[in-house]
């Protein structure tokens, strides 16, 4: 790679330990990538995750004196507010747990980070302009902002985002430059794409569409925000997608030919209703019983809140139901009266809380009910399972307690 | 038969050991750390253990949080992966590779995956770019 006079002296510790120890890792990405270069990002976002590797790589930046040049939006770890006065939660936590969530925060703080706590900064608090060059980990996130809003960053990890809001810059590879940016797989979707849990199953369908970047065709409705912020959290959950196109929807996708770049696609899959409820039935708990519901992973946005209000409105549910989202949105379902209505049919809404968190470990052996698989994924490393359904069908069988 | 190959560095290092091969995508938080053993179900190496392993696999997946944790966790037990030779390098996995400091190496000559089998023992130099077959089982 060719450093500026700058960037060598920022490699060789003139700039601090921290940055030296960031360019240190860039470099070596880039080195792997082929990069020829780097180049200065406008912004950042970090996926700190409350977990070991997380904080220790932070506490280590921090500890060498980082600060970041360009303050990072950062993910949810899990709220200390709400879980330390929710007793069974309480029960269940260590007090390394509660400690390790202190430490996160004050290592962040420390950094210099924007202390938002949201796993969707694409739709609120970090929205990047088309073409902008930044550098964003999160798993829905980075396809988010590669394939709906244009911008251009690589599927960074919480690590390597660190890396970058501290240096400034990020080294030029991958989905930077417009070469990579165009579409390898053309999907023909056939499945009715109605709802937005729909785009929850057709993004779990990345063993099926293998490497490289889909081209999804075939979708005559425009997708809702949170249809797109479904299909890139779960490509990443089946797979690995830092990049998509949908023909007629997507910015660099005007037409078919726009979304090659003129070349033929190299493979073709063909994805039907049946795929999608095949899918949905491999990956779910079976139906039954349930013990409770879980949403907002990725956090839900005000219009999902809503959704699930005005289903539960004036009736009574069987089992506990929780809403994960940022702090803002729970403000604002407070301020227009749907918390009310959630908790007076037994729901809550949680701010600032991911689902791969020790504050659910009351839940361990229990079986919950969900819209999204990338929220029962991970827990099952934590004893939890889940039975997968679309949004409405997960809140009525809260209401009674099973599901058919 | 051919015992050396040509490779490129994703991350340096230079270890010997025992080979392990995987179809899949693999995603390290679903990965025992008390053990190596793969916990995924229906994982093409479910209930086989990575520790101290030169994996062979394609790639990684899975969200971009919980690979870097899961490797750390690995790593602190002494059941991470010696050395990951893959063929669809991705930034996450390249970059948790860099700063765990496990050698990692990718576009390995064709032959190498006809020539490997599990359990072989081989010698993977990232810095130099060569995975030698040391020993066939």
């Amino acid at each position: 790679m060719e450093l500026t006079q700058m960037e060598q002296e920022m490699l060789a510790g003139k700039h601090g330990e921290g940055v030296a120890l960031a360019m240190k890792v860039q470099v070596a990405t880039g080195e792997a990538f082929g990069a020829a270069r780097m180049v200065p990002i406008t912004r950042a976002h970090v996926a700190l995750s409350n977990q070991d590797a997380d904080t220790w790589f932070a506490e280590k930046m921090a500890k060498a004196g980082a600060k970041c040049k360009i303050a990072p939006t950062v993910n949810p770890g899990f709220s200390l507010k709400y879980f330390c006065g929710h007793c069974q939660s309480q029960k269940a936590m260590t007090a390394e747990d509660v400690d390790m969530m202190h430490r996160t925060h004050n290592v962040y703080k420390q950094l210099g980070a924007v202390l938002t706590y949201n796993c969707t900064p694409y739709l609120g608090s970090n929205i990047p302009q088309f073409k902008e060059v930044i550098g964003f980990s999160e798993s829905s996130a980075t396809p988010y902002v590669n394939a709906v809003w244009g911008a251009r960053s690589n599927r960074e990890s919480s690590l390597s985002a660190l890396c970058a809001a501290i240096t400034g810059l990020v080294p030029e590879y991958g989905l930077l430059l417009d070469e990579n940016r165009k579409g390898d797989i053309l999907v023909e979707v056939q499945a009715d794409m109605d709802k937005d849990f729909a785009y929850q199953m057709l993004g779990y369908m990345g063993k099926k569409i293998g490497p490289g970047i889909p081209v999804f065709v075939g979708i005559a409705k425009r997708p809702t925000p949170e249809a797109l912020m479904n299909l890139g959290a779960q490509l990443n959950t089946s797979g690995a997608y830092g990049m998509y196109h949908i023909v007629g929807v997507t910015p660099e996708a005007p037409t078919l030919e726009a979304a090659f770049g003129g070349k033929e696609p190299a493979r073709k899959v063909v994805i039907t209703n049946q795929d999608l409820k095949e899918i949905r039935d491999t990956i779910s708990h079976a139906p039954g019983r349930i013990d409770f519901a879980l949403f907002g992973c990725p956090h839900f946005s005000i219009n999902q809140i809503k959704q699930v209000a005005d289903i539960v409105q004036g009736q009574k549910l069987a089992v506990d139901l929780w809403i994960m989202t940022s702090a803002n949105n729970k403000y604002l379902a407070e301020r227009m009266g749907l918390k009310e209505i959630l908790n007076a049919a037994g729901a809550d809404i949680v701010e600032e809380t991911c689902m791969d968190q020790p504050c659910w470990h009351f839940l361990k052996g229990k079986v919950g009910i969900t819209d999204s698989p990338k929220l029962a994924y991970y827990p099952k490393k934590r004893g939890i399972n889940f039975v997968i359904r679309d949004l409405e069908t997960s809140v009525q069988a809260a209401l009674k307690g099973e599901v058919e | 038969m051919k015992d050396n190959f040509l490779c490129h560095k994703l991350s340096e290092g230079v270890v010997e050991g025992e080979v392990l091969i995987s179809q899949d995508d693999i995603c390290y938080y679903l990965v025992d750390p008390a053990t190596g053993n793969v916990i995924e179900s229906g994982h093409d190496i479910e209930g086989q253990s990575v520790a101290q392993k030169i994996l062979v696999f394609p790639g990684g997946k899975g969200s971009s949080v919980v690979q870097a944790d899961g490797l750390f966790q690995l790593l602190m037990k002494k059941n991470a992966p010696k050395a990951m030779v893959i063929k669809n390098p991705e930034t996450v996995l390249v970059t948790s590779g860099i700063i765990m400091e496990i050698a990692m190496v990718d576009k390995v000559e064709e032959q190498f995956y006809s020539s490997i089998k599990n359990g072989d023992i081989v010698r993977v130099d990232a810095n130099n770019g060569e995975i030698a077959i040391l020993r066939r089982k």
